[in-house]
Order: structure tokens, then C-alpha cells, then sequence
């Protein structure tokens, strides 16, 4: 972490892409003989603190209000949606590294999302199955054989529709370590080697996001199919029943699971804060502002962008082991592009280039959706029409998107910069996860001049 | 058979017959009337026909078109047409009017399509010499459908009095056929069966699959008979398959499989011990087997059956196989042929799966040429141009509501397609894309938002379900080069629209002053600019034609599919691929494009023919990898990527 | 598995006593869980209409134990895991006194652990794979047995038909149902390469060489018949792309288990006339009760185009079989109703008796229609009442497993082992 903010010459920033781009308003600078290097991570950026604290707060309050811990003015049911939120709120946090800090648009990282969802769904099912086979099998006069054993799990788990045989993408199931273990390396593995494929190519821009978005499609097509040996469309249900704890009510497992997401999202947020700080922070940025030009200055872009990609589909893996066991099924509808492209929409509202910004997009637009959908808004009377928000809802996201990368580039943590009267910092130095929005053009690609 | 009784019956028996009427014949044979089953109704039709009455073919065939009911109090049997809820009866026999029912006095008699092939069964006498041109007609395809060894002579009768030549040629192509199968002597069924050879139809491999119908067999020697081929076991059939089949047949006993072992241990079970070992160490096959070869030396279970006893089985067998034709000369003249029409039906697949593959090509393209358009040709993503295309086919649907002549809708609908997609373009562009074009990536999001929304809108204006686009009579049917080779008419129709718009896009961007424009503003706004072209106009227009055109393909697609909101999304990654595996910036690179994953798509479908799924997912692989090596697709421009 | 049993022996004995001292809590809450948005939303939107019918009706008719009847409608978005949020708060936070919704299978698997652990009672009213049996869900729509078992003997017996082409959308009712019949036309002595089984994603727009496929199956001089589980919009593109081949329903029939009336609403039906459809109800059904059923919902939805389908019946079934098994339990206490719900009787629309098993399947006549030119079908067939598999007999592995929730206790009875294999269902 080395920084030389304090050292900067104090010419006028160069913006990039100069044409139509506004110049950054005055920059405020760190007091003289005050080295920023002396300052720890955490001081220098105090919005990880504030974060950290409001999500505290928060997590006390739900505990207080929960039916296992509290008051029980909360439902469970309503318990499990804020921690689903919270683990929709770590992926969004991954992605705005991706894209908000490194250019990457990523459509694809609902995929791995769903995957991680999948490796953990395997070991539910897996030893849900295996205590009811055996519970079964001990009642025979004579001890089962291992095939016998897992032939049986096999049946019950496909039905008539599978193989009597486990398929091999079942092999690691019987163990919860290794299957935790594919939690993090079959998405981070997928990550690495698209990735390589695609940043070693030289794949950018919007190309790339077509290549992210062709790949979930074939990974929710090839789950989709029956073949996949992970039961096709009705995916991995009931796995909201955690083998071993059977008598443990669904009101102490909700909460328990919210904690579970809320330390996540407080680790993933304050992992990946760190990793867009510092030097490498800086590298990343220019990565996404020109890449060339980090390329000329002699960094490897492609190890850095592919270690922020892989990075993150990691911790989006782990978002979605969290955040399946909660919704209890996980088939491959929730793989669609569209489930990415709605990703995308979460951090752009909720304001790119910012954590915290990616965390209230997603917190607030997934809650508002669920509420509108639900038949929780009212109906408008027009007279001559009645809007019913269950059918409309999605005509008004997409036109507010719209609206919002039109007007709001800075999506609502944008009006943080109001409250806080902040100024933009110059364009050296460490920008800390706050400021990556601050542009208002996306890098040229590395292409003969049009 | 039934013809044959029916033309004895038709010599002698006029006498008897006259005695009869129709209605009497129907009531001995009520029940069969009444409720027709395929197995059961023939008797009845057997009776009908000899009876020799003259309304018999009549009867039959509104018997078959459901006009006949029957009368709850009496149980006869009328024509009958219904109005609101009477029916207005007539009299079978005579055809005159009897009188009116309330519809619940009456019972209506629905033969099922086993049944009204049975009746054209026997109609087939009454029409195969009818005057009546149709009728004729109808006789013929029931042959085809339902060829037996009674139908050749009148068929070979009625040839010499056919005047029509189609039905001529056919009648005689059918004789042939029946030939092959039923004639008296060997030499003719010979000479019958070779002159199939030429044939690709699927009526000419039935005939001679049925001819070659065969059965397979085990025994000790080799039977006498037409046998076919004999079998090898471990290379011709694999050695359990063919163990499996000495025990089907008896002639071996059958191998304990493991769970009989597992059940002959557990009913075995002796004081905690099963031949010898303990119960507790049964988990594994090893014990088990030593368990369960205790138990067999004791002589309590069949022995297992080992590797040795089982090749000694099969070694003192025969597998083989035994056509149902006696003589041989016959089934040789047959196999010939059929390896004939078999090399020709191969070739006529091939060419099938590439006149598929070419037409799923030009949906592709018509779907994505657009989209090189506004993607190739000025950098611009639009998320939303799937949802053009659902606005296009949408259009086609609400004109089709208010112009019932599928034709003139048709032509209506094309040129308002485009003039809405056109109109939507051009407001996106205005409104939105204009302000991001230096951005990109948020381009490809805020389309995106405007596709969510589009597509919301249609579903809450249209529904969910899917509507109907209805294509003109004329693009009904299929050109038919033979029964392998065919494509639907629609199908080549997509494909001339697509030809059009590759030779219209060509000609706009490479001939017309919009096209010099195009490719000026392409290649430097500024200069362009400078030169007296207005760039914001030309965007404009350029956009404004990308999405016309997605709405004529609109139509294209939802003629040959379904109008439905999602169908826009279903082909916009596609429509990506496309351009981008093509090369961006080249219309002859999306043909490149198309017609690479067309043909993949298919192929990999030809491989795997039960899941179609698969193939789109390997499809999509392939692309994905296909990038990753060749980055600016098949038609890679040098230099300036520019408007070419 | 023995404690397992102790326990919900424990909670049954505990919960029946807790009927002696509870009273009907008025108005009795029924949860009403169909999509109301998303792409489910056309085919279930007219089951919550029809289940407000009936609530409406029975109100009207003086309520049930001298309560109202309240609906409480919860809109699941054809959200899968929405599903089982929603039935969640159904039991917990409406406390509803039954549930009847889902269509697709995978709602069904979402909702079944919910159900099941906080004791509900579901009614589901859609034909479906079968390979099932819940303590807490009465299945009032076809098993397999009911649907696709009778069509095949249809195509066997009168229609003749040697050679099969089993075409299913890529997802589990398609998978299990195809299972199921390859293996019964196996038994019944068809050669395995007769079969011809493909499957295609949904809405699948491209079916040239699919169709092609089919014909070619004629060349071996046998008829051909084709068993359709081709799910929603696909059909439309694959009944196009049949008549475009000129291959007619007197070549080679169509009989399809998820076409019906409410699809077949407001298409071009000239391509489809003459296929077949195999259901439990045909809107064209002439009985008296068929006739008071279609004017009663003509006047509530005040459309008289609306058509009436097959999961409407059952709806209407299952409705009036809880309400009568209410009646007699004097309790809406789940445990009470399920076992007053063994052997209800209710007359189907279609003429006849159906009767609710001990399985918790209903048992009711086959139907098999024509597709007319009007949209609605020529019913040629009619079976008597069938009952209700809930493991199919035609596959090894579930020809043993056997449920009977009043003797054995049990929805997944093991006939060979004896015992039962698992209490909870199998989600």
C-alpha cells in the first residue's frame, strides 16, 4: 500500500477522453506533512466504518425483532428475505468491482451466483438423502454395501428420471468439506479459465460482456437439461432443511442464516474495499479508464483483470451458498442472463464505482421489486385504467433505468456526494472504493482509430 | 379379404340382400354402430358391404363424417344436422327428412380415426372407379395408407379406366407397390421389387421393410427357413445380451443378479450367520459372494452362474435371424433393392439437413442483420433489438385483426412492420442512444432497461399467451422434391426475404448517397461533418433502418413460429453471435455468421437428434471458444473497419 | 426412522387433541397461491378466478361450519422459490386453513418442504409426473396412469399404432411421463428402436427436421403416432410445421397431454384438427352438471367467451371434496380434514363419481377428444373412473413403493422390504 498523493504536482487534472467530459469540480487534498501512508486502510477510507456500523445496527435490530431471538414482529418468512437481500447485496458488491472499478461489464455473474448455490444444494441433498436411505437401509437383515448405499441415494434423489447411478458431477457430494470446497473452486476455476481464454484474446468492451452473457446461457441450457445430471429444470429442492439440524426450527435457522449473510457482506465488503485500494486499486482503475496506457506503463492487465474477476466470482459463489439454502430450491431459471442483466441494474441504480453504492442498489431495488410484485403497492386508479403495479412494475424499473444512466450516472450514492458537500480527489493518488464513479467516459478500446 | 367376400358376395347374393335395408343390417350390429372400435367394426362393415344395398357408400361416408346419430328411445339410426340444440333427422336409407330431436333424445356416433380408416378400408371399392374425381382420390391414399393383398386386382382393374393422368401415374406407382408384396409368382414380385429400386418414397421402404420383416431366434442347430443372418456372440451382439436371450427362450438358467444374492442371504439367515459368515461383514459383494457360493454348495440356492458355464452356453447356440419370406430370391431382390433406396434416402437426408440448416441460417440472419447494422456499422448495442422484432410481429398480428385476407394482410403488414420498428428506432435513438455514444457499455444497459420495459408492455397489452400470425393459403404446404427432400413454403419464403434485405442492404450502404453518407459518418464524424453531412441525421436514419428491418423479420419469424413478448429475447444473443462470430462491420460477415451456426446448430442436431437442447448449448460453446481464437470474426476487416 | 415415526405419532396424537379443545376460528381463511404475473400467469390466473368462484358460491350457499370463507390470494410471480415464500406466509402469518394452487412441478417441489413441515394442506389441481405422495398435498389432476397410460392403449388399440414418437419439452413431467410409457410399450412388445424420443427447450420455434425425423419413422410400413408433452407455446410451431409436411391426423395422430381448451383459446386451429388430446374434463362434456358449471363461471367472469379446462375441474373437485370432508371432520384442523378427505365423493363434471384415495390421488375417468375447428374437442373416448397412481407400476424401481396414508401411514411404502421408505416426501 503505497500511496504519493501528498507528493503530486498541482497542474489541472487531465481528464480522459477529454471531448464533452466536464472538468472534476476542485480537489480537495490531504493537508501538507500529513503522509497518507502513516493513515491505516480503514481510516483513510471512513465510509467502510460507517458501512460497518449501519450494518451492524441493522443486524441487532432484525435480531431484536426475530421470532427465534426477539420479539417476533418479523415473520420468518420475512427474516429470510433480508438475509436473501444481504446475500444479493455481497454479489452486487462483487460485480461493482468488476465493473464499476474495473470496466469489465460482466454479465454472467448470476452464473456464478447459481453455481455456488448448486455445490452447496449437492451436499444438502446429498445428506438429506443419505439419512433417510440409511435410516431405510438399517431396518435389513443384511448391512448394505457401499453401491447399494449410494445406488438407493441415487434413486431417491433423480426419481424415475435418472440413472440408478450417481452421476460423476455427484462425486465430492458426500462430504461437506469438499463440497464447500467446490463452493469456491468450480465458479473460481469457471472464473479463471473464461477468463484467461478471454482477456488473453484481448476480448473488451461490450464483446466481452456478450461472452459473459453467452456463457451463463450455456451453463443455464446445459442445467436445464435433464442430462446434466443435476435434475434438470426442478433443480435441488428443499434445501432450506439443513441435515442435522431437523428439530431446530425454521425461525432459528432463518436467523442464523441472516447472521451467517450479514458476516459475509461485512467481510466480502471490507476484502474487496481492500482490494480496490492502494496501488493496486489505482492499476485496476486505469485499467478500466485506458488500458492501454497501464499496458505501456509495463503492468500485466491481464493478471490483474483476471484475478478481480476471478476474485469476485468467488465471493459471488459464496453469496449465493448463503443465499440458496434460504431460498430453499435452486433450479436453472435463476442462471437466465436476464437474472445478471438485473444484476447489473442493482449496481447501476444503486451507483457504480461506489461498495456501498452497489449494496443500497441491490438492498433497495430487489426489496421494492419483491413489495411491488407481491401486490404490495396499491393499485392507481386512472379512471379508465387501472395501473396494477404487478404488471407494471418491470415497465417502470426498466424506464427508471434508463432514466438513471441517463440523468443519475451516479445512481443514488450520488446524493451522498450532496450530503457530504464531497469534492472529487485529484486524479493521482488513492481513490479508496468510494469514488469510482467519478468519469464520465468509458475507456477507448484498443482498436485502430474509427 | 373383406373386398374379395364383398365382390363374391356382390355375384350371388343380390337376392338376399334386397330382402335387407340398411337400418336393419345397422341394428343386429348396434353396439359396433353405436360406439365403432377398430377391432370390432369390421363385421359390420363386412355385412354393409355384402348387403350390395345401393345407399351403403353413402352411408359410409357420412358415417364417417360424424353426420349419423342415434335415437335414444328406439335405438335407429338417422342422419342427422343440428341446429341450436335440435338435430333435423333423415331416414338412412331413403335420405328423406323424418322429423327433429332435442340433442337429448340423441346420441352422436364419433367414429375414431381407427374406425374412419377401417370404413375408407372398405369404401375403398365403391370409389376407386367413382366419377367423381376426389372420391378417387380418397380411395387411393386409403390404399396407401392401408395396403392388403385384396386391393391389387381392383386396383389394377381400375387403372385401365383412370382418365385423370396424376392419378393415373399414381394409381399405377401404387399397383407397383401392392405388387411387390402380393403378387402371385415369384418372377413378378422379382421383377416388381426391382423396379422400386429407383424410389426413394417412404411408401417404397415399407413395402419392402415388410418384406424383409424378419424375427430373431436361439436354438441348438440352425432351423430350416429364410434365415437372414447368423450372430456372433461378443462381436455381433455383446455376451450378456445374448445370455439374456437363452434365458428369455428358456434355454439356459437364469444368472442371480445382485439383488437376488442380497435376498437369497437375508432369507438364508441362520442364527446371525449366513452359510458360514456373520451377517455383519455382508457389506461388501466379496462376503457375500463367499456367503452365497456356501449356501449354493449346500445345494439351499441355484448356483451362480459363472463367466465359463455362460460362454459354454452360448457356444452350443445358435443366434440367428429368420426372415418371414419364405423364398429366398425374393428377400435377396429386396435387400437389394433397399440398399439402394437406402444409399439414395442417406444422400436426400443430407441434402434435407442442409436445406434446414440454410433456413435456419436465414432466420438467423434476418433476425441479426439489423443488428450489424446498427452494432456493425456504428458501434452502437441495442439490447432492445430483439424487442423490434417482437414489435414487428405484434404488428403483424393487430393487422391481421383488422384485415382478415391473410394475404393482403400479409403485404400490409410487412411495410407497417418496418415503418413502426422504423419509428421506435428512430425515437430510441433520439431519446437515449444519442447521448451515450461515447459510452458504450451504459448504451448496452439503458437498451436493456428499454427492452425490460418493451417487453412488459407487450404482455400487458397483448398477454402472456402466445397470438397467432397467420400465413397466407399460398405459403401453406411444403415444396416437396420427394418424400426425404422437402421444405415448407414459409421456409423459402424467410429465406428469398433474406436474400432481398442482403441485396437491399448492400445496395443502400454501397450505391446510394444514405450509404456513402453511412460509411462517411462511420468512419470519421467529424470530417464527415465538415464535408456538409448532418452525422446526428445519418445516426438517425442508419438506426431507424436496423430496427425496420428487425420488424420485418418480426413477421418472417412469427409466421413460421409464435408471436409471443419473449420471442424477441429468445433470438438476441443468437443475433449477437452472429455478428460478432460474422465480424463486425460486414453484411457479408453476418452471412458468414448465420450460415456457420445455422449449419453447426443442425449438424450437431444430426448427431444428437434426441435433445435439441444440447445442441444449442454446444452450439454456443463452440461460439464462445470460437472468439476466443478468432476474435474479429470469420470476415476480419484490415485497416479501417468501415461501412464496406 | 423409528424415532422419526415416535415423533409425528407424538405430534399427531397431540395435535388431535388439540382439536377436541379448538373452535373454528371465523372467517375461515383459504390461501389461494397462482401466479398471478410472470410467464405461469395465463394458465393460473383463471384457477385463483375459479377458486374466488367457488368461494363466492359456498358463501352464498351459507358459508362452511357457520363461518364466511375468505380467500386470501398471494401473487408467487412464477418465482420458484417465491413459492415457497409465499406458502410460508400463507400458513404462518394468514394462517390459512388450506392451500390451493401451484401448476408447474417445480412449484409444487418448492412449496412441499414448507407444507410439510409447518403442516398444511395443499390441493394441486394440475396433471403431473406422478412419483409422489405428500401427507399434506391431495393431487386432484392426473397421474400418470389417468392421462398417459390411457391415451398409449388408445394408439395400441384403435388407432393401431406400432411405431412411437415420444416429443417432450426438456423438464421433468416430460422426462418422467416418457419414462414411464417407453417402458410400458416395452411390456407391451414394442421393439425399443420403435421408440423415438426427443426433447426440445421451452418455446422451441425450430421443428423442420424434428418433423422430418417423425415421417421417416414411417418407412418401416407400420403406422406411426406421436405422444406429445410439448409444453405451451412450442406447440403452436410444431402443429405449423406438421401441417406444412401435409402430414394429417390420419397419418400419423397426435395426442397431447398438455393441450387444452384454455390453450387452444384464440388460435388458428385449422393445423390441429383431427389430433387428439387425453384429459379428465373437455369443456364439451354433455351433462347437466357440465352445463350449470361453464354458465355459473361464464357469469362470474362475465365473458361468455371464456372456456372452461381440465385443472378448473379439479379445482372444483378438490373444492367441494375439503369443504364436504370439513363438514364431516366439524373442524378445519389439517390432521381432522385429511382423514375425513379419504374416500370423499364428489360427481365429476364429466358424469360419474370421483373418489379420493387413500393415496391422495383422485380417481376419475380418461377422456380422449379430437381437437375440433371451434377450439374445443370431440370427445371420443371415455374411460370409467381410474384411480390414482402415485408410483407408476411400469417401472421397477417404483412398481414396489406403494402409499396408503390411512393403513400403512406411510406415502412411500416399500411392498418388498415393508417398510416405509420415508414420511416426508421426496422433494
Amino acid at each position: 500500500m503505497t500511496s504519493s498523493t501528498d507528493t503530486a504536482p498541482s497542474s489541472g487534472p487531465k481528464y480522459p477522453g477529454g471531448s464533452g467530459g466536464q472538468r472534476p469540480p476542485a480537489v480537495r487534498r490531504a493537508p501538507r506533512g500529513e503522509p497518507l501512508r502513516r493513515r491505516s486502510f480503514v481510516a483513510r477510507n471512513p465510509s467502510i466504518l460507517w458501512f460497518l456500523l449501519a450494518l451492524s445496527l441493522f443486524t441487532l435490530g432484525v435480531t431484536v425483532l426475530a421470532e427465534a431471538t426477539g420479539t417476533g414482529l418479523l415473520s420468518t418468512s420475512f427474516i429470510k428475505t433480508l438475509g436473501k437481500t444481504l446475500c444479493l447485496c455481497l454479489v452486487a458488491v462483487a460485480m461493482d468491482v468488476v465493473w464499476g472499478y474495473c470496466g469489465i461489464l460482466s454479465l454472467g455473474h448470476m452464473a456464478f451466483f447459481g453455481l455456488g448455490g448448486y455445490a452447496i444444494g449437492q451436499w444438502l441433498m446429498y445428506a438429506r438423502t443419505e439419512q433417510i436411505v440409511m435410516g431405510n437401509l438399517d431396518g435389513q437383515p443384511i448391512p448394505a454395501t457401499p453401491q447399494e448405499i449410494s445406488d438407493a441415494i441415487g434413486t431417491q434423489i433423480f426419481g424415475v428420471v435418472g440413472a440408478s447411478e450417481l452421476p460423476a458431477i455427484w462425486a465430492f457430494a458426500h462430504s461437506l468439506p469438499l463440497q464447500l470446497a467446490m463452493v469456491v473452486l468450480v465458479p473460481g476455476l469457471l472464473a479463471l479459465i473464461f477468463g484467461w481464454l478471454a482477456f488473453r484474446s484481448r476480448v473488451t468492451g461490450v464483446y466481452l460482456s456478450i461472452l459473459t452473457q453467452a456463457m451463463t446461457l450455456a451453463l443455464s441450457l446445459y442445467l436445464f437439461q435433464n442430462d446434466s445430471g443435476l435434475r434438470g429444470n426442478n433443480g435441488l429442492s428443499g434445501l432450506q432443511n439443513i441435515p442435522g439440524y431437523e428439530n431446530t426450527p425454521q425461525a432459528t435457522l432463518s436467523i442464523s442464516f441472516f447472521w451467517a449473510s450479514a458476516a459475509a457482506l461485512a467481510i466480502g465488503y471490507v476484502a474487496l474495499a481492500w482490494a480496490v485500494s492502494g496501488k493496486m486499486g489505482s492499476v485496476i482503475r486505469g485499467i478500466r479508464d485506458n488500458e492501454a496506457r497501464v499496458r505501456f506503463l509495463g503492468y500485466h492487465v491481464e493478471s490483474y483483470k483476471l484475478f478481480v474477476f476471478t476474485l469476485s466470482a468467488i465471493v459471488a459463489a459464496i453469496a449465493g451458498a448463503l443465499y440458496y439454502p434460504q431460498a430453499g430450491i435452486i433450479n436453472p431459471a435463476e442462471i437466465a442472463p436476464i437474472a445478471s442483466i438485473y444484476l447489473a441494474v442493482w449496481v447501476a441504480i444503486g451507483g457504480r464505482g461506489r461498495l456501498y453504492g452497489a449494496v443500497i442498489g441491490a438492498a433497495f431495488v430487489s426489496l421494492l421489486s419483491s413489495w411491488f410484485t407481491g401486490g404490495g403497492a396499491p393499485d392507481i386508479e386512472l379512471g379508465f385504467y387501472t395501473v396494477q403495479w404487478t404488471d407494471w412494475w418491470l415497465v417502470l424499473l426498466g424506464l427508471s433505468f434508463v432514466a438513471v444512466t441517463l440523468f443519475a450516472p451516479k445512481g443514488i450514492g450520488g446524493l451522498f456526494d450532496l450530503i457530504n458537500h464531497r469534492v472529487m480527489p485529484d486524479r493521482e493518488g488513492d481513490y479508496g472504493p468510494d469514488t469510482g464513479s467519478w468519469r464520465t467516459e468509458e475507456g477507448t478500446e484498443e482498436e485502430p482509430p474509427r | 379379404m373383406r373386398l374379395l367376400t364383398f365382390l363374391v358376395v356382390c355375384l350371388w347374393l343380390p337376392v338376399v340382400a334386397a330382402a335387407q335395408d340398411l337400418q336393419s343390417i345397422l341394428q343386429t350390429h348396434a353396439e359396433e354402430a353405436a360406439s365403432p372400435s377398430r377391432r370390432t367394426v369390421g363385421t359390420m362393415l363386412d355385412d354393409l358391404a355384402a348387403s350390395g344395398l345401393p345407399g351403403v357408400a353413402t352411408f359410409l361416408e357420412r358415417y364417417q363424417d360424424r353426420d349419423v346419430v342415434q335415437r335414444a328411445g328406439d335405438g335407429l339410426f338417422f342422419y342427422a344436422t343440428k341446429s341450436g340444440d335440435t338435430y333435423t333427422l333423415s331416414d338412412i336409407s331413403t335420405g328423406e327428412e323424418v322429423g327433429t330431436a332435442p340433442s337429448s333424445e340423441i346420441t352422436e356416433i364419433r367414429p375414431n380415426g381407427g374406425v374412419r380408416r377401417e370404413i375408407a378400408g372398405t369404401l375403398v371399392a365403391f370409389q376407386l372407379s367413382d366419377p367423381d374425381i376426389e372420391r378417387r382420390q380418397t380411395a387411393v391414399e386409403a390404399i396407401a395408407r392401408s395396403p392388403s393383398a385384396d386391393q391389387l386386382a381392383p386396383l389394377r382393374t381400375s387403372i385401365e379406366t383412370e382418365t385423370d393422368p396424376a392419378l393415373l401415374a399414381r394409381k399405377r406407382q401404387l399397383a407397383g407397390i401392392l405388387a411387390a408384396s402380393f403378387a402371385d409368382s415369384t418372377a413378378d414380385r422379382v421383377a416388381a421389387i426391382e423396379s422400386l429400386s429407383g424410389e426413394v418414397s417412404v411408401e417404397v421402404r415399407a413395402a419392402l421393410n415388410q418384406i424383409l420383416s424378419s424375427s430373431t431366434g436361439v436354438a441348438t442347430a440352425l432351423p430350416d427357413g429364410n434365415i437372414a443372418r447368423t450372430f456372433t456372440p461378443g462381436s455381433d451382439l455383446t455376451e450378456a445380451e445374448a445370455y439374456d436371450q437363452l434365458v428369455e427362450e428358456g434355454l439356459a438358467l437364469p444368472a442371480p443378479t445382485r439383488a437376488d444374492i442380497r435376498n437369497a442371504l437375508a432369507a438364508n439367515i441362520d442364527g446371525g450367520r449366513v452359510g458360514g459368515v456373520p451377517v455383519a461383514r455382508l457389506d461388501n459383494d466379496e462376503t457375500r459372494d463367499q456367503a452365497y457360493g456356501a449356501l449354493a454348495a449346500d445345494g439351499i440356492v441355484p448356483p451362480r452362474i459363472g463367466a465359463a458355464e455362460q460362454s459354454a452356453a452360448l457356444s452350443a447356440h445358435v443366434f440367428y435371424e429368420i426372415y418371414d419370406e419364405d423364398d429366398p430370391a425374393i428377400t435377396d431382390a429386396a435387400r437389394t433393392a433397399l440398399s439402394e433406396v437406402e444409399t439414395r434416402v442417406g444422400m436426400g437426408q443430407m441434402v434435407d439437413l442442409s436445406l434446414d440448416g440454410l433456413s435456419l441460417a436465414s432466420i438467423y440472419f434476418l433476425a441479426a442483420i439489423g443488428l450489424a447494422i446498427t452494432f456493425g456499422v456504428m458501434g452502437v448495442i441495442n439490447m432492445a433489438h430483439g424487442e423490434f422484432i417482437m414489435l414487428g410481429a405484434y404488428t403483424g398480428y393487430v393487422v391481421q385483426l383488422f384485415v382478415p385476407n391473410y394475404t393482403l394482410s400479409l403485404f400490409i403488414a410487412l411495410p407497417l412492420a418496418f415503418a413502426v420498428a422504423f419509428g421506435a428506432g428512430v425515437a430510441m435513438e433520439r431519446l437515449v442512444i444519442r447521448w451515450l455514444y461515447h459510452r458504450p457499455l451504459e448504451t448496452l444497459l439503458a437498451t436493456f432497461g428499454i427492452s425490460i420495459a418493451l417487453q412488459q408492455l407487450a404482455k400487458n397489452i397483448f398477454g402472456t399467451q402466445a397470438r397467432p400470425l397467420t400465413s397466407p393459403g399460398w405459403l401453406d404446404g411444403a415444396w416437396v422434391v420427394n418424400d426425404v427432400i422437402q421444405i415448407s413454403y414459409i421456409r423459402i419464403a424467410i429465406f428469398v426475404l433474406a436474400l432481398i434485405f442482403l441485396a437491399l442492404i448492400l445496395f443502400i450502404l454501397k450505391r446510394t448517397r444514405l450509404g456513402l453518407e453511412v460509411r462517411a459518418v462511420t468512419q470519421n464524424p467529424g470530417m464527415a461533418a465538415s464535408m456538409g453531412i448532418n452525422p446526428d441525421r445519418i445516426n438517425m436514419l442508419t438506426f431507424g433502418l436496423g430496427s425496420g428491418i428487425a420488424g420485418i423479420a418480426g413477421v418472417a419469424i412469427g409466421l413460421y413460429a409464435q408471436v409471443t413478448s419473449e420471442m424477441g429475447s429468445a433470438y438476441i444473443v443468437q443475433s449477437f453471435m452472429t455478428v460478432v462470430v460474422g465480424g463486425v462491420g460486414n453484411v457479408w460477415g453476418t452471412l458468414a455468421g448465420a450460415s456457420l451456426i445455422g449449419g453447426l446448430q443442425k449438424g450437431i442436431e444430426w448427431f444428437n437428434p434426441s435433445n435439441t437442447l444440447a445442441a444449442q448449448t454446444y452450439m454456443i460453446l463452440f461460439i464462445i471458444l470460437f472468439i476466443q481464437f478468432r476474435p474479429k470474426g470469420i470476415v476480419a476487416l484490415k485497416g479501417r473497419a468501415a461501412g464496406d | 426412522m423409528n424415532t422419526k415415526i415416535a415423533i409425528s405419532a407424538a405430534a399427531l396424537l397431540a395435535s388431535s387433541a388439540a382439536v377436541q379443545a379448538q373452535d373454528v376460528a371465523c372467517p375461515i381463511q383459504v390461501g389461494v397461491l397462482h401466479s398471478l404475473s410472470g410467464s405461469m400467469a395465463i394458465s393460473e390466473t383463471t384457477l385463483k378466478d375459479v377458486m374466488l368462484m367457488l368461494i363466492e358460491e359456498q358463501n352464498a350457499a351459507g358459508g362452511l361450519l357457520g363461518c364466511d370463507l375468505e380467500a386470501v390470494v398471494v401473487d408467487p410471480a412464477s418465482d420458484w422459490p417465491l413459492f415457497a415464500e409465499k406458502a410460508r406466509e400463507l400458513l404462518t402469518v394468514h394462517e390459512v386453513d388450506v392451500i390451493f394452487g401451484n401448476w408447474t412441478s417445480v412449484s409444487r417441489k418448492s412449496v412441499l418442504p414448507v407444507i410439510e413441515e409447518l403442516n398444511g394442506l395443499l390441493f394441486y389441481p394440475v396433471q403431473y409426473e406422478g412419483e409422489e405422495s405428500s401427507r399434506n398435498v391431495f393431487y386432484t389432476g392426473a397421474a400418470p396412469n389417468q392421462q398417459a397410460i390411457p391415451a398409449v392403449d388408445y394408439f395400441l388399440e384403435e388407432l393401431g399404432v406400432e411405431k412411437f414418437a415420444l416429443l417432450g419439452t426438456d423438464y421433468v413431467y416430460p422426462r418422467t411421463t416418457n419414462n414411464i410409457l417407453q417402458q410400458y410399450l416395452i411390456d407391451a412388445g414394442i421393439p425399443e428402436e420403435d421408440i423415438f424420443v426427443n426433447y426440445t427447450p421451452f418455446g422451441h420455434s425450430d421443428w423442420a427436421t424434428i418433423v422430418s425425423d417423425v415421417v421417416a419413422l414411417g418407412a418401416d410400413g407400420v403406422p406411426v403416432g406421436v405422444i406429445s408433452t410439448i409444453n405451451g407455446d412450442a406447440n403452436i410451431g410444431f402443429y405449423k410445421e406438421l401441417a406444412a409436411a401435409d402430414v394429417s391426423a390420419d397419418d400419423i395422430p397426435v395426442v397431447a397431454f398438455s393441450v387444452g381448451e384454455e390453450e387452444l383459446s384464440g388460435l388458428d386451429t385449422s393445423n390441429l384438427v383431427g389430433h387428439l388430446a387425453a384429459w379428465n374434463y373437455f369443456m364439451s362434456a354433455d351433462t347437466p352438471a357440465n352445463a350449470e358449471f361453464i354458465a355459473a363461471w361464464h357469469e362470474f367472469i362475465g365473458d361468455d367467451a371464456r372456456v372452461t379446462n381440465d385443472p378448473m375441474e379439479a379445482h372444483y373437485i378438490g373444492f367441494n371434496m375439503w369443504v364436504n370432508a370439513v363438514t364431516e371432520a366439524g373442524t378445519t384442523d389439517v390432521d381432522a380434514v385429511r382423514e375425513a378427505m379419504w374416500g370423499q365423493e364428489f360427481p365429476n363434471l364429466t358424469g360419474g363419481m370421483a373418489v379420493m384415495g387413500t393415496n391422495h390421488h383422485l380417481a376419475k375417468p380418461v377422456l380422449i377428444g379430437e381437437i375440433r375447428a371451434d377450439g374445443q374437442f370431440d370427445i371420443i373416448s371415455q374411460t370409467p373412473e381410474v384411480a390414482g397412481d402415485a408410483w407408476t407400476d411400469y417401472l421397477p424401481e417404483s412398481a414396489v413403493l406403494t402409499s396408503d396414508w390411512k393403513d400403512l401411514g406411510c406415502g412411500m411404502y416399500n411392498t418388498e422390504t415393508e417398510t416405509c421408505v420415508q414420511l416426508t416426501s421426496n422433494y
